[in-house]
């Protein structure tokens, strides 16, 4: 099958995916205890039965289920996720602020376990068995073993409280304003309206919450590359390029390493779901302001439309990325568009 | 092979049929366990602290519970080896008796997920058809969401903390990828000549089930809910760490890093101790599961 019956059907695929999810927050919100109506409206207004009525006549809840869905549904199309309990703006305001602050770290970490990952899957692969690979080897392990939100603490105690080599929590220094927004991701921003203060500060309270969110993610990548290289150095095609008599350092960059990416590809996508969930636990320790944090604060307070709005957007982001990815991967490898 | 004749033939003579132990599988697995002292030294780290766990009441410890608010606050010294908490308690105890807490809920999370899962995994893989669509759509639609948020919202929607509720939200975000498995695995044993021989000689479908197909299921199963083990683990803590899992004053590991973190940095101890039995169980996990793919697959085996 060609390429774009292929993307054609993954994408008619996501778009299925979507669709199950929405239901299934859809679900999810219902089948929180209590009519919806009471986290809206407070526990005095909530008592008074004509106060109860004319809200749920506002918000639809006194029509059959079916019915709420449509609505639901068209109201989702139109971008309205409703309104935060907490913050009593719509959650979609408060989506558009704290998306990127999320965009940033996830970005930045993904980068830190790409830096990371990478070369640490080539030593470990290339010097098989021998102390480089049993040092990359530890360090991949200690990346997938350290939950994220103590790799947090462990850090902001070490660079920070002991050392004070790092600045602490937030995304700037304090009293420091942020830059004008044009896209919201502050380095981009300062470095745009040439502030580089501001943006010298950004990058240095990214380092840490960058390490501690993606060092599960280059453990995963550091892994899956070691596997993959160490199974293509092994096979028919390296050894030509070897007899050929080309250099060994172009044998492995222009031939094993292409084939051992392949399967690293898909698994940096799968690692998207680890930056989103562990964006969750760093956001809150770092008091960095991202739907992570947002969507914690949400489930304690059992903000439920605050919390099904960042649990739905995550998921859309989830399924994008893992489409993205599965279009590269066909891009890269031909053998998998014939399934 | 046994040979009856051998065993009392002396000297050997050259040609002789040589004696040697019957091989099975399992004999297999247990020889290349014991030939990777990674694996081996992953496994009796989580067994240690198994035992420890099932021993705590029994071993010379402090109560756990026991509050003493002279003793508030204080670093690891040679009363209290990881020093106390808040309200006095030590520290050192409460991990150890937290090991009550959270393997078990690991454990027992990763039993329930990994049956229902499989079940689900196998009938749809199977049976085919309609079944098979339904699952998997499902299947993807839960894997869709980032593990912790989808286990928070369950969580939230339970009516907010407590450590039932995170565990029914980490089986039920943690099911679909044994499902997934499963099936895999079941169409591709499905196709080979034995499941078909004993289809033509008249088995029914549950004895091709369960005596031909779901036997050569059991490796990546079996290796992934050993590793999946130490993710429950930390999935489980997570949610506690945020509030959602458990509450004080269950000394579960995650809950104690949580009261350590919101004491402050300075108090570096209270939120180590619990973090290092988390990431020590993670690790002999680790250790002992990749031994055990190892020692599964009989392309791999020493």
């Amino acid at each position: 099958m060609g390429l774009w019956p292929f993307i054609l059907r993954r994408f008619l695929m996501s778009l299925l995916v979507l669709l199950l999810v929405s239901t299934g927050t859809f679900l999810l919100a219902h089948a929180a205890p209590g009519s919806p109506v009471d986290t809206i409206l407070g526990e005095r207004a909530a008592g008074n039965p004509e106060i109860r009525a004319a809200a749920e006549k506002r918000y639809g809840f006194d029509k059959p289920l079916p019915e709420q869905y449509v609505t639901y549904v068209r109201n989702l199309f139109r971008g309205d996720l409703g309104d935060s309990v907490s913050t009593r703006r719509p959650v979609m305001t408060d989506l558009r602020q704290f998306v990127p602050g999320t965009m940033e770290l996830t970005l930045a970490a993904l980068a830190f376990a790409l830096c990371f990952g990478i070369p640490l899957g080539i030593i470990a692969a290339v010097k098989r068995d021998r102390w480089p690979d049993h040092v990359a080897r530890v360090l991949a392990l200690t990346g997938t073993s350290i939950p994220v939100f103590w790799l947090s603490l462990i850090l902001l105690f070490i660079f920070f409280y002991h050392l004070h080599w790092m600045p602490g929590p937030g995304r700037l220094d304090i009293g420091m304003s942020p830059p004008p927004h044009t896209t919201g991701l502050i380095t981009v921003d300062a470095l745009l309206h040439g502030e580089w203060s501001v943006f010298w500060s950004s990058v240095k309270h990214m380092i840490l919450p960058a390490i501690a969110l993606g060092a599960y993610a280059m453990g995963i990548i550091a892994r899956m590359l070691r596997s993959s290289l160490l199974a293509s150095l092994n096979d028919d095609y390296v050894r030509t390029a070897r007899a050929k008599g080309l250099r060994e350092r172009e044998v492995i960059t222009r031939h094993a390493l292409r084939n051992a990416m392949i399967p690293t590809v898909t698994v940096i996508g799968l690692t998207t779901a680890s930056l989103l969930a562990g964006a969750v636990l760093t956001e809150t320790i770092f008091s960095w302001p991202g739907i992570g944090r947002y969507g914690v604060d949400a489930a304690r307070k059992l903000d439920y439309p605050a919390l099904f709005g960042v649990t739905l957007v995550v998921a859309i982001a989830y399924v994008t990325m893992n489409l993205f990815v599965d279009i590269i991967y066909a891009l890269l490898d031909p053998r998998i568009r014939v399934h | 092979m046994v040979s009856a004749i051998a065993a009392d033939e002396s000297p050997i003579q050259p040609g002789a049929i040589t004696v040697r132990k019957a091989r099975t599988p399992l004999g297999d697995t247990i020889a290349t366990l014991r030939r990777r002292p990674l694996a081996i030294t992953g496994l009796a780290i989580v067994l240690i602290w198994l035992v420890l766990g099932i021993t705590a009441p029994l071993l010379p410890l402090d109560n756990p519970n026991q509050q003493n608010l002279s003793a508030r606050l204080e670093p690891p010294g040679r009363e209290h080896v990881f020093g106390t908490d808040e309200l006095g308690r030590d520290l050192f105890s409460r991990v150890i008796y937290g090991a009550r807490v959270s393997l078990p809920a690991g454990i027992i999370v990763i039993l329930a997920s990994c049956l229902v899962g499989c079940a689900l995994g196998a009938a749809a893989g199977y049976l085919g058809g309609p079944l098979d669509s339904v699952v998997m759509r499902i299947s993807d639609a839960v894997l869709a969401f980032p593990s912790i948020i989808l286990a928070m919202t369950i969580t939230a929607v339970r009516g907010g903390p407590g450590l039932g509720n995170a565990l029914i939200a980490v089986g039920f975000v943690l099911w679909p990828e044994y499902a997934r498995l499963m099936r895999a695995q079941v169409l591709s044993i499905r196709e080979n000549d034995y499941v078909t021989a004993a289809t033509a000689l008249g088995a029914t479908k549950w004895r091709v089930l369960g005596r031909h197909v779901l036997p050569g299921t059991d490796a990546p199963i079996i290796v992934k809910a050993t590793l999946d083990v130490g993710a429950a683990i930390v999935l489980t803590a997570g949610l506690s760490f945020i509030g959602l899992g458990a509450v004080p004053p269950q000394p579960e590991w995650g809950a104690i890093i949580k009261q350590g973190a919101d004491k402050g940095l300075e108090y570096w101890w209270y939120a180590a101790a619990p973090g290092l039995a988390i990431v020590s169980v993670v690790m002999g996990l680790s250790f002992f599961g990749d031994g055990l793919r190892d020692a599964l697959d009989p392309k791999r085996r020493s």
